[in-house]
C-alpha cells in the first residue's frame, strides 16, 4: 500500500482511502514508538466495530497498546501471518504488517481522517 | 563485577562427593519408610541431585547472590516501587521464636498475641488512611486491589444500582484496569491534562448512570498531587460512584494527607512500599485494604476484632466478599510492618513522607538539562523526566540511558512509564538514601549526558560490564525458552 494513498487517525491508525474492503494497520511512527512488536491480538472475523472502538491490541516489551477502529464497519479478514511473525508490523507497517481488513459501514466517516501529509505534520508537533 | 557466566550447580557435580554424611538408618526403619509409601510413588532410581561439598555449595550460592542487585547492596531508584531500606529490626521481630512457632490452625485462645498484632496494626493504619476499618487479609498489593474493587462490586450489587463501569485515568498503574476487569467491571479511560493531572472535563464526560467508581493514585504516576481531588470526589460521588485509592504512592503523603479526607471510600496499600517490608518476587506480601463506614459489611473474612473484654477473635463480616486465601494474610509481613510502624511512630512517618519528597525534588533539581521536566520543577516523592529531545535529535533512547546506568553501577529507574510521557524515566529515591548516594547517582547521569554528545556508541552498546550484554528483549518475549533440570 502506498503511504500517500492512506488515511490516518490522530491515534496513529491507518486505513486505505478507497475500496469496498480496506486494509488497516498502525503507522510507521506508532510501531517505532512501541519498539519491537512481540504479540498482536486480532479481533474475530465478522465483528462489527464502531469508529474509535478498541479492536486490536499490539504488544511490545515496552507496552501493550490498544488499536482503535479508524472507521465503523465489519472486520472481514485478519492478518494471520502476525501470529507467527508479529514483527511484520515493524518491518512493513503499510505492507505485510497490516492488521485487519475492514468493510466500512459509513464512507462519510473516512472524510474526518487525516491525509498522510496532515498526519506527518501532527506527529512532528 | 566479573562478567564470566557461572556454571550451574549440576555442572559442578562430581560423582560420590558429599556435603554432609547423615547416619545410615537401620534396615527395618528404611523398609518401614519405603512401605509407608504406595508402590507407584516410590523412587526407582536415585534422585539426580548435584554432588558437591558443603564449601562448593556455599561458594556457588554466595557467588550467585553477589550477582544479584539488591537494596542491601546498591541504590535502587525504581519509580512507583518505593525501594526503601528494610530495617533489620523488622527481621528480628518477625524471627522471634514465639511468632515463628505459630500455626494457622491453632485455636483463637492460643494465638491471642498474634491476633493482637493484627488488631493493633489495623488500628494504627486507620488514622494514617482516615477510614473506618482496615483488613489485613489480602496477601499482596494486587490482591488488595482485587479486594477493594470486589467490595465496590458487592456494594453496587447489594444496592441493585446496576452500575458496572469503572473510570481509570490514562496515567494509572496498569494493574488498575486489569483489576477492574477481573472484578467484573468495564473500563473507561479518563484523559490527563497538559499538567499531568486528571482532566476534569474528561472526567465529567465519562461519568454516567453506569459509573460504579473511579480508581486513582494520589500523588499520581507522574509524581504529582491531584490538587483537584476534592472536586473529583464530589463529581464521582454525585454521579453515584465510589472512589478507589491505589496506595502505591502513599509514601509521599503518609502522615501529611489522608485518602479518607480526600473523599476515597476504599484504599489498598502495599506494606512492602510505605511500611518497609521486603519486596518479594511474587510474595509473600501484604496489601491491606481500608474502607469507609458504608463498606465495612463487605470486608473479606476472617476479620480480626477485639471484644470489650480484651479478647481477640476472628469475625466473618455480615455481607463479606469471602475468603481471599487459605488462612489469615501473611503474618510474617504484618509483623515486620508493625515493627516499622511502632519504631517510626506518627512523627517518624511524617518525616518519611517529607524526606522522600525532599530527595525526589533534590534529584529533579540537579539532573542535567537533557533530562527535560514535562510537568515543571516540583514533584512529590518521584520525579519524571524525559529524553524525548535526545531521542529525536541524536537517536538516544531512554532504554539506552537505562542500560548505561547499569554499567555505571546503578539500577535503572522505571522507564517508559507512565505511558503518556514518551522516553521517560520515573525516579523514586525514597527517604532512606543519603545525599552522598544521590550525588553519586547524579554524577552518573551527568556522565551519560556528556556521552550523548561525545560517545553515543557507549550508550547504544551498554551494558558492557555485566555478566550479560544487551539482551534481545523481543526475541526473549517471542521465543520463550525456559529449561529446568531436577
Amino acid at each position: 500500500m502506498e503511504e500517500s494513498k492512506l488515511l490516518f487517525t490522530k491515534t496513529h491508525e491507518w486505513i486505505e482511502a478507497e475500496g469496498e474492503v480496506r486494509h488497516c494497520g498502525i503507522s510507521a511512527h506508532a510501531q517505532e514508538m512501541l519498539g519491537d512488536i512481540v504479540y498482536v491480538e486480532l479481533p474475530e472475523v465478522g465483528r462489527k466495530v464502531k469508529q474509535g472502538e478498541e479492536f486490536v491490541v499490539v504488544e511490545s516489551p515496552k507496552a501493550a497498546a490498544d488499536v482503535y477502529a479508524p472507521v465503523s464497519g465489519e472486520v472481514v479478514e485478519v492478518n494471520g501471518a502476525l501470529d507467527a511473525e508479529p514483527d511484520l508490523v515493524n518491518k512493513g507497517p503499510y505492507t505485510d504488517g497490516w492488521l485487519v481488513k475492514i468493510k466500512p459501514g459509513d464512507p462519510a466517516e473516512a472524510q474526518e481522517l487525516l491525509t498522510a501529509d496532515a498526519y506527518k505534520e501532527q506527529i512532528e508537533e | 563485577m566479573d562478567p564470566t557466566p557461572l556454571p550451574l550447580i549440576h555442572e559442578l557435580s562430581t560423582p560420590g562427593r558429599r556435603g554432609v554424611l547423615p547416619p545410615s538408618a537401620p534396615e527395618e526403619e528404611r523398609r518401614a519408610a519405603r512401605e509407608s509409601l504406595p508402590e507407584h510413588l516410590r523412587r526407582r532410581e536415585p534422585a539426580a541431585l548435584p554432588e558437591v561439598s558443603e564449601l562448593e555449595a556455599v561458594r556457588h550460592f554466595t557467588r550467585l547472590s553477589q550477582r544479584n542487585y539488591s537494596i542491601d547492596g546498591q541504590f535502587y531508584p525504581l519509580g512507583s516501587c518505593t525501594m526503601k531500606y528494610n530495617p533489620r529490626l523488622n527481621e528480628k521481630i518477625a524471627a522471634m521464636p514465639a511468632f515463628q512457632g505459630l500455626h494457622p490452625r491453632q485455636e483463637e485462645a492460643d494465638i491471642q498475641g498474634i491476633l493482637r498484632v493484627y488488631h493493633d496494626l489495623q488500628e494504627a493504619l486507620k488514622p494514617v488512611l482516615g477510614l473506618e476499618e482496615v483488613t489485613l487479609a489480602p496477601a499482596a498489593g494486587a490482591q488488595g486491589e482485587f479486594t477493594g474493587m470486589s467490595i465496590i462490586k458487592a456494594y453496587h450489587e447489594d444496592h441493585g444500582t446496576g452500575r458496572d463501569e469503572v473510570l481509570v485515568p490514562d496515567a494509572a498503574h496498569g494493574t488498575n484496569p486489569a483489576t477492574a476487569v477481573l472484578a467484573g467491571f468495564k473500563v473507561r479511560e479518563v484523559k490527563s491534562g497538559q499538567d499531568g493531572r486528571i482532566d476534569l472535563d474528561s472526567l465529567r464526560e465519562n461519568l454516567n448512570g453506569k459509573t460504579a467508581g473511579i480508581m486513582l493514585t494520589n500523588p499520581n504516576t507522574c509524581g504529582l498531587f491531584e490538587k483537584d481531588i476534592v472536586e473529583v470526589a464530589r463529581l464521582v460521588h454525585e454521579a453515584g460512584g465510589l472512589l478507589y485509592y491505589d496506595g502505591a504512592n502513599l509514601n509521599a503523603i503518609a502522615g501529611r494527607a489522608r485518602p479518607g479526607d480526600m473523599g476515597f471510600d476504599v484504599v489498598h496499600i502495599n506494606l512492602h512500599k510505605t511500611f518497609s517490608t521486603p519486596h518479594g518476587g511474587g510474595g509473600p506480601g501484604a496489601g491491606p485494604v481500608a474502607v469507609s463506614a458504608r463498606l465495612t459489611p463487605y470486608l473479606p473474612a476472617p476479620h480480626v476484632i477485639r471484644s470489650d473484654g480484651g479478647r481477640y477473635s476472628f469475625l466473618t463480616p455480615e455481607k463479606t466478599i469471602g475468603k481471599l486465601l487459605g488462612f489469615h494474610g501473611n503474618a510474617g509481613v504484618i509483623l515486620r510492618a508493625m515493627a516499622y510502624t511502632l519504631s517510626q511512630g506518627g512523627e517518624g512517618l511524617r518525616s518519611v513522607a517529607d524526606h522522600a519528597t525532599l530527595n525526589a525534588n533534590y534529584v529533579l533539581s540537579r539532573l542535567p538539562e537533557v533530562f527535560e521536566r514535562p510537568f515543571g520543577d516540583l514533584c512529590k516523592h518521584e520525579a519524571i523526566v524525559t529524553v524525548r529531545k535526545a531521542q529525536k535529535e541524536k537517536g538516544i533512547k531512554a532504554f539506552d540511558v537505562a542500560k548505561r546506568l547499569l554499567d555505571l553501577g546503578f539500577h535503572a529507574p522505571t522507564i517508559y512509564f507512565p505511558l503518556l510521557v514518551p522516553e521517560c524515566f520515573l525516579i523514586e529515591p525514597t527517604e532512606t538514601e543519603s545525599k552522598e548516594t544521590l550525588d553519586r547517582f547524579l554524577a552518573a547521569m551527568e556522565q551519560i549526558a556528556r556521552e550523548m554528545d561525545e560517545d553515543p556508541e557507549s550508550l547504544r552498546s551498554a551494558p558492557v560490564s555485566l555478566p550479560t550484554g544487551r539482551l534481545d528483549e523481543a526475541s526473549a518475549a517471542r521465543e520463550l525458552n525456559v529449561c529446568c533440570r531436577i
